[in-house]
């Protein structure tokens, strides 16, 4: 066998990460579930530190494979095609939070003849105070992303660059803490638990969820600033900018729907 | 044991026994990886629907006591119905989430999807790897599932592979959770798996091989992950609803909170539906070949074919409500759910019509291969048929839950996709391992498994005919002549699964060497067979020219 490779693929050499990482997370889940049943959260703890310690690794050596010129232009299609498809799955698991809260606020329980549910009185949040606020910030924040994008592909300057991904994740982190203030208002004053009725719920686990989700983009934009400042990415080349930006309108678009649906029509 | 087989022919492959299938960001390995480990999961499943016959082939409980499960019969017996329901639970979703899938969209997936459209690798060779652990991972969950403190301060979750609420909240223990968490782990394999498979045959597809002169098992499964893309994330959203109703407290499905059981039902379907075309799908592609290959034919109508595909993956997604007429749905649902049911036939129907017109004026012959594919065609076609009677929603009103619906749905998949899955091995095995079964033992093997499957499942039509509902442990006397015939299909058929592993063995250490790139014949013309057996480690490392693979005029 002739082993001398003609094409422009990349044919990896052989990893750990992936075994470890599953490792991982199986130790996570049963920790999780041992967890749950008060059996104290110290195995989930430890998959969930061997979980992480993966992706760092394995997203660092993707990073120094990227350094060493293995992601010829035909490797980063298929980099940009992987992270389209995986935010259409995350698309996807958010249609199943939609279809609940869909669901319950078009057909309630108490319509159902011979039920016995009765809402309970539930204060609604005006959508035009702090949800306006967030949904101003989280958009802001994704110009400025863009912003970066531009400078980047255009040829501006690398400060403006880092300036425009700073002020994405700063702009993130301020919706993180306003939605968290919102959530404590909430429970402190408003009587709303996570338990209890399926309003909550399905309002706590969609927003819940998107929430969780703006963390990891303003973790990846990070990463991205990070590496900004570190001199990587070049107009021609930067598929992970990329894919943070794509993600971060991804989550600003599940925002809009959240805020149509849950907050101006839950009104 | 692959191990040894793949190591035979000794291409220069220095790579330690754990960096090969521990670290692997090979393609085939990784197959052979999914292969095996789905065939050693599929046991435990077998075994457990044997040990649910043995309890069913009498009238009465005998084996499985409150005083303890056991292989012989009980005289004085409490019966134990939370152990038959972990058995039905478990049984279920081994086979639909960890065997399955696993056998043929990562197994043959992995291997033959992208040797068919001559890429070097998958696209993301790491992910693949990941892919294939977590799935391990699942499987562990699943099997902890069984073993850990559940319902009824029993073992296990008895509560159907469906998990239902409010069974599937209410049972206590560990077990659900673990169930949970394995369906999760394995979605997230699944997704991960689909979303390198669709990018490797979107992206890598050799120099002039267009959409639609990709072959047909390459189109099967890049359509099988599009779907899997698509549903599976949706049923990770539904059963972590289950997870935080059962340990925090919100009501999603429980009406004293507002909630609906019956919305679970829906997510769930919107999965499951698509989910069982996610399982045959590859079957149609390796079919497809298989009866080519031995018509000694091009497959007829390639084009309506890739089409059909791309229409029941379509319409798997619109349908899923014909699995619940019976929960109260207007009559306006349930007539739609019921016409767009059916319309599924028409591109099925084209299938099976163009295999048939394949072996038309074809030089058929019968190797082991194709008489699985024969097999399949038959059996398909009559779980497709009751598949349309049970479409009606006044027709099901009488046979929903009962052992007509088992028949049926194993007629699709114990027979359908298990029949396809064996045709693959026995086509590509040789391929694969180098070695080629003893062509008396595949026969005879499949003659077993035929009449095995065959005596375990066409008598279940009648059972649900005459009434009796499945997920019980117990039957009234009316029902006992059935179940006893049924019994004794269930016994043939794992005698036939223990002759296969041996067929296995004896293939990998013992069979025929294999001398030529295409021990079949000219029609097996996809670009695996323009390799030596079996392949080296890497392939196409000089990408394929047109001529090695385009053999046709046009399409």
């Amino acid at each position: 066998m002739a082993h001398a490779k003609n094409h422009d693929y990349h044919v990896l050499p052989p990893s750990i990460w992936p075994f470890v990482g599953a490792l991982s997370g199986f130790i996570m889940l049963f920790g999780a579930v041992m967890w749950m049943h008060d059996n104290g959260p110290w195995l989930f703890l430890m998959g969930l530190a061997g979980v992480l310690y993966v992706m760092f690794e394995w997203w660092k050596d993707v990073i120094v494979e990227s350094h060493a010129g293995d992601h010829t232009p035909v490797v980063t299609i298929g980099l940009r095609y992987g992270f389209i498809l995986f935010i259409m799955s995350e698309v996807m698991f958010f249609a199943a939070w939609f279809w609940s809260f869909f669901k319950h606020a078009m057909y309630p329980m108490y319509e159902y003849v011979g039920t016995e549910y009765i809402q309970p009185e539930i204060y609604s949040v005006n959508a035009f105070e702090l949800p306006l606020i967030n949904t101003l910030v989280l958009l802001l924040s994704g110009c400025a992303v863009t912003w970066a994008h531009h400078e980047l592909v255009h040829g501006g300057s690398r400060k403006n660059v880092e300036l425009g991904l700073l002020i994405g994740v700063l702009l993130g982190i301020a919706f993180t803490g306003l939605q968290a203030y919102e959530y404590a208002y909430l429970v402190n004053h408003r009587d709303y638990s996570f338990a209890g009725d399926v309003f909550f719920a399905n309002f706590f686990m969609a927003t819940g969820f998107h929430g969780f989700h703006v963390i990891i983009g303003t973790i990846f934009l990070a990463i991205c600033w990070l590496r900004v400042r570190a001199g990587h990415f070049t107009a021609e080349r930067h598929v992970g900018f990329e894919a943070a930006a794509w993600y971060w309108h991804f989550v600003d678009v599940v925002w809009l729907f959240l805020f149509f649906a849950v907050y101006i029509w839950g009104m | 044991m692959a191990d040894a087989a793949t190591h035979d022919h000794g291409h220069e492959d220095t790579r330690g026994f754990f960096t090969r299938w521990f670290m692997s960001t090979n393609h085939k390995d990784i197959g052979i990886l999914y292969l095996f480990t789905a065939g050693i999961v599929g046991f435990i499943a077998v075994a457990f629907t044997v040990y649910m016959r043995m309890e069913l082939m009498e009238p009465g409980v005998q084996y499985m006591c409150m005083e303890g499960a056991s292989f012989t019969a009980q005289e004085n017996c409490t019966p134990n119905g939370h152990i038959w329901n972990v058995l039905i639970t478990a049984h279920g979703i081994l086979m639909m989430f960890f065997v399955l899938i696993p056998a043929l969209f990562g197994g043959f997936g992995n291997y033959f999807m992208p040797l068919q459209i001559g890429a070097p690798d998958m696209a993301f060779p790491r992910l693949n790897n990941l892919s294939y652990w977590l799935f391990v991972a699942g499987s562990a969950l699943a099997v902890a599932s069984v073993l850990s403190p559940g319902g009824n301060g029993q073992l296990g979750s008895g509560v159907g592979w469906v998990l239902y609420p409010p069974l599937s909240t209410n049972e206590a223990g560990y077990s659900m959770d673990l169930a949970i968490f394995a369906v999760h782990v394995s979605g997230a394999s699944s997704i991960l798996g689909a979303i390198n498979i669709i990018t490797t045959f979107l992206n890598m597809r050799a120099p002039g091989m267009t959409l639609f002169k990709v072959p047909l098992f390459a189109w099967s499964i890049f359509i099988t992950a599009w779907m899997i893309l698509l549903a599976l994330p949706v049923l990770a959203g539904a059963i972590t609803m289950l997870l935080t109703d059962r340990n925090f407290g919100t009501t999603f499905f429980d009406p004293s909170g507002g909630g609906d059981p019956v919305l679970y039902q829906h997510i769930l379907w919107f999965f499951g539906h698509p989910e069982v075309y996610i399982i045959i799908l590859p079957g149609f592609g390796i079919i497809s070949h298989v009866i080519a290959t031995f018509s000694r034919k091009p497959v007829f109508g390639y084009m309506p074919m890739v089409w059909a595909m791309i229409a029941i993956g379509v319409l798997g997604f619109i349908v899923w409500a014909h699995h619940m007429y019976t929960v109260g749905m207007s009559l306006t649902q349930q007539t739609y759910f019921m016409l767009a049911t059916m319309t599924i036939a028409v591109p099925t129907g084209i299938k099976i019509f163009s295999w048939i017109a394949t072996m038309w004026k074809g030089s058929v012959s019968f190797e082991t291969p194709m008489l699985w594919a024969f097999g399949f065609l038959f059996l398909f076609t009559v779980g497709g048929v009751t598949g349309v009677v049970l479409s009606q929603a006044p027709i099901d009103r009488v046979y929903h839950d009962t052992y007509y619906v088992v028949a049926h749905f194993h007629y699709v998949m114990s027979l359908g996709a298990v029949f396809a899955l064996f045709a693959g091995i026995y086509y590509w095995i040789g391929k694969m391992s180098g070695r080629q079964y003893p062509e008396w033992a595949g026969k005879t093997h499949f003659w077993l498994m035929f009449i095995g499957a065959n005596l375990t499942f066409f008598p279940q039509h009648f059972l649900g005919r005459q009434g009796m509902p499945r997920r019980y442990i117990d039957y009234p006397e009316a029902f006992a002549y059935w179940n006893y015939i049924s019994s004794i299909g269930a016994f043939i058929s794992f005698a036939s699964f223990l002759f296969f592993i041996g067929v296995i063995f004896y293939t990998l250490t013992r069979g025929a060497r294999v001398t030529q790139n295409n021990y079949w014949n000219e029609h097996a013309d996809t670009l695996e067979w323009t390799l030596p057996s079996p392949p080296p480690e890497h392939t196409f490392e000089q990408l394929p020219k047109r001529e090695d693979w385009d053999k046709q005029a046009a399409h």
